[in-house]
């Protein structure tokens, strides 16, 4: 590893800490959080040339609460309130913290910080850019980049996240018992969205959002470890690993989709599989059953067959319809309509499909033609399935699966002309 | 979602509105760019110069062949573009509605194309 690496490594896990201890003494959550990204700006530069300072930590604290003073005396300067600011000024601001706020729970300080960048007055898109950058230590730049918008347009949303957090009357506390449990989940969704962002990356210039699915990764394991006794923690935790692992293998070199049939699996990360399984099997046995845990049991089962057509599909099924059961979602009943299709033959997964024709949030949904597409090809019925991944292809926004779905469509057409 | 909003209108209408309609139009752009600048929906934009500033390039085997004017003689021209990340389509269609050419001619809402994709 080289140096700047561990300096960022280093600097990227002290971050959520560094601006709780801020936030704790200080208040102001917003400036806090400018006054940390300087401070980890400015060890950035410093640290690989001078070499690391001996109390990293307290120095991140130092420089940060120094920027801190200084932007306000500044703001309350132009306002002519430098009486007002003195008093408020506290003694031990720019001198190395007292030895025992060392030994503080920096844990507590990165998940009190995870509930209030997920806070329900922000969208998800802002809960993402703002848990990036407060928790993960990203900067403006490294978000604007793997999101592709401007720097200026990133910026503006994280500003505007962070009003809106202070508009709220959000505190820098971990929120009361009785909503904990709906802010977890919000912290879920918010870790599984950053790792599908990076994840759905397939190559080429957009290579760098792939950095997203570890950066997903670091923070679900960062979570799990805050809340060991959590199963839905655990269970996206090991959703993302079995998801990860077939990363070598869901793309061709030229950025082609492989579909999941076709992969070949020895290309699949044998080591984050078995860590996968093992989290999944562990949590299933001891924790109340919750939807990440569904996906990661059904991700194991993939994961477990050597071959495609070794694939467990009664018990995908019974895990689908488990999902289904805890969590209904279209796109769940979607995926069920696949194992169906595996279980019981390409019309009871047609038969499946047909109860989402109605459903207002598939309407013209590419994944309904595309799963259509696809139990039609099993069905032999080449030309409807032509019809039905054309009509994909039209719907989706993502060139690779348009790709995907316009080769299939060439492909039926094909199959269509031998079968006349 | 990305979206491009297209921008049409007749090429030159502006000079024939009234001060008052044309400050109308200029501030009802400038104020909905704040708006989505503030927001952080914008990604850009550009307006483009009058369509007979135009040259349409086709190339037929082999040889370039250059002439003057757009691709389509249309009434209406495509004059500009602003391009917006927003959480949904009607989101989209809303800030079409409100971009002040709307009111008289027309906006086009495209989704972009992205790089990423999903397991099939």
């Amino acid at each position: 590893m080289r140096a700047d690496d561990r300096v960022e490594d280093l600097l990227r896990a002290l971050a959520p800490q560094v601006l709780g201890a801020l936030v704790r003494r200080h208040g102001q959550f917003d400036a806090c959080e400018d006054a940390v990204q300087e401070a980890l700006l400015a060890a950035a530069v410093q640290w690989p040339e001078e070499g690391m300072p001996d109390n990293p930590r307290s120095w991140l604290v130092t420089v940060a609460s120094r920027r801190l003073i200084d932007q306000w005396r500044g703001e309350h300067a132009r306002r002519e309130r430098e009486v007002a600011v003195a008093t408020r000024e506290p003694a031990d601001l720019s001198v190395v913290p007292a030895p025992g706020e060392e030994r503080s729970p920096g844990q507590d300080d990165t998940l009190t910080l995870l509930f209030l960048c997920c806070h329900p007055a922000l969208s998800p898109p802002s809960q993402v850019a703002l848990t990036l950058r407060a928790v993960g230590g990203l900067s403006t730049a490294e978000i604007a980049r793997a999101f592709l918008v401007p720097e200026a347009t990133m910026a503006q949303r994280i500003s505007r996240a962070k009003q809106r957090v202070k508009a709220a009357g959000a505190r820098f506390a971990m929120p009361p018992q009785a909503e904990r449990e709906t802010r977890l989940r919000a912290v879920l969704h918010v870790l599984y969205l950053v790792f599908n962002e990076g994840y759905t990356t397939t190559s080429g210039p957009d290579l760098q959002r792939a950095d997203l699915t570890g950066e997903a990764i670091r923070l679900a394991r960062g979570l799990r470890r805050m809340l060991p006794d959590d199963g839905e923690a655990a269970g996206l935790l090991a959703l993302m690993l079995l998801t990860d692992a077939r990363r070598p293998a869901r793309t061709r070199p030229d950025g082609a989709l492989v579909p999941l049939a076709e992969q070949d699996r020895a290309l699949w990360d044998r080591a984050i599989v078995a860590e996968g399984i093992e989290l999944i099997t562990e949590t299933l046995a001891r924790a109340p059953l919750g939807p990440y845990q569904l996906q990661a049991a059904i991700a194991a089962v993939h994961a477990e067959a050597p071959r495609a057509e070794d694939t467990d599909w009664p018990q995908i099924l019974a895990l689908y319809r488990l999902l289904g059961r805890i969590a209904p979602n279209p796109v769940t009943t979607l995926n069920e309509a696949v194992a169906v299709g595996m279980v019981h033959g390409p019309r009871a997964g047609l038969d499946l499909l047909e109860t989402l024709t109605a459903d207002d949030r598939m309407t013209g949904h590419h994944r309904l033609d595309a799963v259509r597409a696809h139990l039609l090809e099993m069905a032999g019925d080449h030309e409807a399935a032509r019809t039905a991944y054309r009509s994909a292809a039209r719907r989706t926004t993502s060139l690779p699966e348009q790709r995907y779905l316009e080769t299939r469509a060439a492909r039926m057409a094909e199959a269509a002309r031998t079968d006349s | 979602m990305k979206y491009m909003l297209l921008i049409y209108n007749r090429p030159g209408f502006a000079e024939e509105l009234s001060e008052a309609e044309r400050d109308e139009l200029f501030g009802g752009v400038d104020a909905l760019m704040k708006e989505l600048t503030e927001s952080g929906e914008l990604i850009g934009g550009e307006a483009l110069a009058d369509p007979s500033q135009t040259k349409t390039v086709r190339v037929r085997d082999g040889v370039p062949a250059v002439t003057d004017g757009p691709y389509i003689e249309a009434k209406e021209q495509f004059a500009g573009y602003i391009m917006v990340d927003c959480e949904t389509p009607g989101r989209a269609v809303e800030i079409a509605a409100r971009w002040p050419d709307a009111k008289r001619w027309a906006m086009e809402v495209r989704p972009l194309m992205q790089q990423s994709g999903t397991e099939m």
